[in-house]
């Protein structure tokens, strides 16, 4: 067999085994809990005010809309410290020795989690979607959008699991690689997530402008909601593929690192 | 390839973190089919050394061929070769013993007949067709031990390193660990093993390294080895510190301890030895409060090999003499 089908091979072998932990302990509910229970809070609790503050007289049925974006960004942002945690739990247990010294495609140890990983939030944030829905979330995408938005979904997707996967690799042990990418959790408050930025303080409101999850959901709302995109696309496809990037050569220097 | 006569040699390995150096000049040989083991103290490299030889870590220095392959240049060729089980069980805890097992078959690149029938022998052989449904979680120290090895059996290794693989068992576990390495050599394989343990060299090995500080400080069969212990000890106890030294000045070569009041004799732990002790303290009259025979550990092998015992704190080395 050539370098290429073994390196696939070993890659979905490690898939299976991280689909296979997963069945056994689905931490997808965690992955759609907190999403959920936000976007029921700020539907329900907050919502009439805030939609009033989005659009004259929008209430609750313009906050739903608003908000969707940003509740779908919150659970991409939670999902790394899962992540992290997986790959931390394999890189402190004496199995990654057992990997190492195996004539494996070796990067397919990571793969494995960042697939696995990935499998499991695009699921999640399909069951956010249908809830957003069920509480009032009305976009008005056409199919060609909605394949736009699920694709953009899933490139951030795959850029927080990259970071995840490194912040799995930094930690000594899985207590800290849980804590290492909470603050991500904060992006989507601290952006349009929530509420529009130019309602914000001016300092704020310029890191909000320009922090990653910004464009990203500014590009949702204009995919599904028919909002003005302008260059948020682009800035959002170009933050996705930096943060893959940026995180795949860090996490790439840590697991080659000698006896790590 | 040619399996070559050596299954592992090593010259003049080096590795040091920092300033301090870990393995001071190594030189080994383990002719295929055998096993060898390293034999030393916490702290005293035999973990780095595994490391090395299995590819996990770059020496410094030296020249190191496993299975006739450098593992510096073609470490996935060594990989191909070899299995490890270290100190630590290298188990997914959360598949089942099946599963685990599976999912070495499924690395190894075995066909998928191959590899049920490689899994169900090892279940079998390692008496864990029972518990091969229950996650890895559940079993036991020893259960676990087994499947580990277990694991490192699925790629058919020709050359197999243990890093203390019975460190923590109970006795009976030991002893099935030790059938399990026996039945591996008759099948040709070569086994690298590092123990604390005495018994476990003397048991399973045929040759032995001791590992002190980085450096082999003696090297040999079993019994060869033996011949440069001179046994145990004895170890007496007095009333008070006028007798120790009565008795310290009768036996040249022992260990005293004046706060516990006892007194160490070099000694086989025979009869005649032991006679010739008590006939010795009766002739100048030395009473003793308590006497116990201590048949030959680790603790007599540093004693006598470096003149002193190693200070540092293992278990294996608990009621070294003169701390």
């Amino acid at each position: 067999m050539s370098t290429t089908a073994y390196a696939l091979r070993d890659s979905s072998t490690m898939l299976r085994r991280y689909l296979l932990r997963a069945r056994r302990y689905p931490l997808i509910g965690f992955l759609v809990a907190i999403p959920v229970i936000m976007l029921l809070l700020f539907v329900y609790v907050f919502g009439e005010t805030l939609g009033d503050g989005i659009a004259a007289g929008g209430g609750r049925a313009a906050y739903a809309n608003y908000v969707t974006p940003g509740i779908l960004l919150l659970a991409i942002a939670s999902a790394p410290q899962l992540t992290a945690i997986g790959v931390a739990q394999d890189m402190t247990e004496g199995i990654i020795a057992r990997f190492r010294t195996m004539a494996i495609f070796r990067p397919a140890v990571l793969t494995g989690h960042v697939l696995g990983n990935l499998v499991q939030l695009v699921v999640a944030l399909a069951v956010v979607v249908g809830v957003a829905v069920l509480v009032g979330f009305r976009p008005n995408a056409t199919p060609v959008e909605w394949l736009a938005a699920a694709g953009l979904l899933t490139l951030v997707s795959f850029a927080v699991t990259w970071f995840g996967v490194a912040c799995g690799l930094t930690a000594r042990t899985v207590e800290s690689a849980s804590n290492l990418p909470m603050p991500l959790i904060l992006l989507p408050f601290l952006g349009s997530g929530f509420v529009p930025t130019d309602s914000m303080p001016s300092g704020v409101s310029w890191a909000a402008e320009y922090q990653p999850f910004t464009p990203v959901m500014e590009t949702l709302r204009g995919l599904l909601l028919g909002t003005g995109i302008g260059d948020s696309g682009w800035l959002a496809l170009a933050w996705s593929l930096a943060i893959t990037v940026f995180c795949y050569i860090w996490a790439k220097r840590r697991f080659n690192r000698e006896g790590a | 390839m040619p399996t070559p006569a050596n299954a592992i040699e090593v010259a003049g390995l080096r590795k040091a973190y920092g300033a301090k150096t870990v393995l001071d000049g190594i030189d080994l040989r383990v002719p295929a089919g055998t096993i060898f083991s390293l034999l030393g103290p916490n702290g005293a490299g035999k973990t780095t050394m595994v490391n090395i030889l299995s590819t996990l870590l770059r020496p410094d220095a030296g020249r190191i061929r496993v299975a006739g392959h450098d593992p510096a240049t073609h470490p996935d060729d060594v990989r191909a070769a070899i299995g490890l089980t270290g100190q630590f069980s290298a188990l997914d805890t959360f598949l089942t013993g099946a599963e685990n097992l599976a999912l070495m078959a499924d690395l190894n690149h075995l066909d998928r007949r191959e590899g049920r029938r490689r899994i169900a022998d090892l279940l079998e052989r390692f008496d864990l067709t029972e518990a091969a449904g229950k996650p890895a979680t559940t079993y036991s120290g020893g259960m676990k031990r087994r499947l580990d090895l277990a694991m490192t059996l699925v790629g058919n290794p020709r050359v197999v390193f243990l890093d203390e693989p019975t460190t923590g068992l109970d006795p009976r576990s030991r002893r099935t660990m030790w059938d399990s390495i026996r039945a591996l050599v008759a099948d040709g394989v070569t086994i690298f093993l590092t123990t604390q343990y005495l018994e476990e060299a003397d048991q399973l090995a045929d040759r032995v390294a001791l590992l002190n500080h980085g450096r082999i400080i003696a090297e040999g069969t079993p019994a060869e080895l033996k011949r440069l212990i001179p046994g145990g000890h004895l170890r007496l106890r007095f009333a008070g510190l006028a007798e120790l030294e009565a008795a310290a000045r009768l036996f040249g070569t022992s260990t005293r301890d004046d706060d516990a009041l006892t007194l160490q004799v070099p000694s086989d732990g025979g009869v005649r030895s032991l006679r010739e002790v008590l006939e010795r303290l009766d002739g100048a009259s030395v009473e003793i409060a308590e006497l116990t025979v201590h048949t030959p550990d680790l603790d007599d092998v540093f004693l006598t090999l470096t003149g002193r015992p190693d200070a540092t704190g293992s278990p294996a080395l608990e009621g070294a003499s003169n701390r």
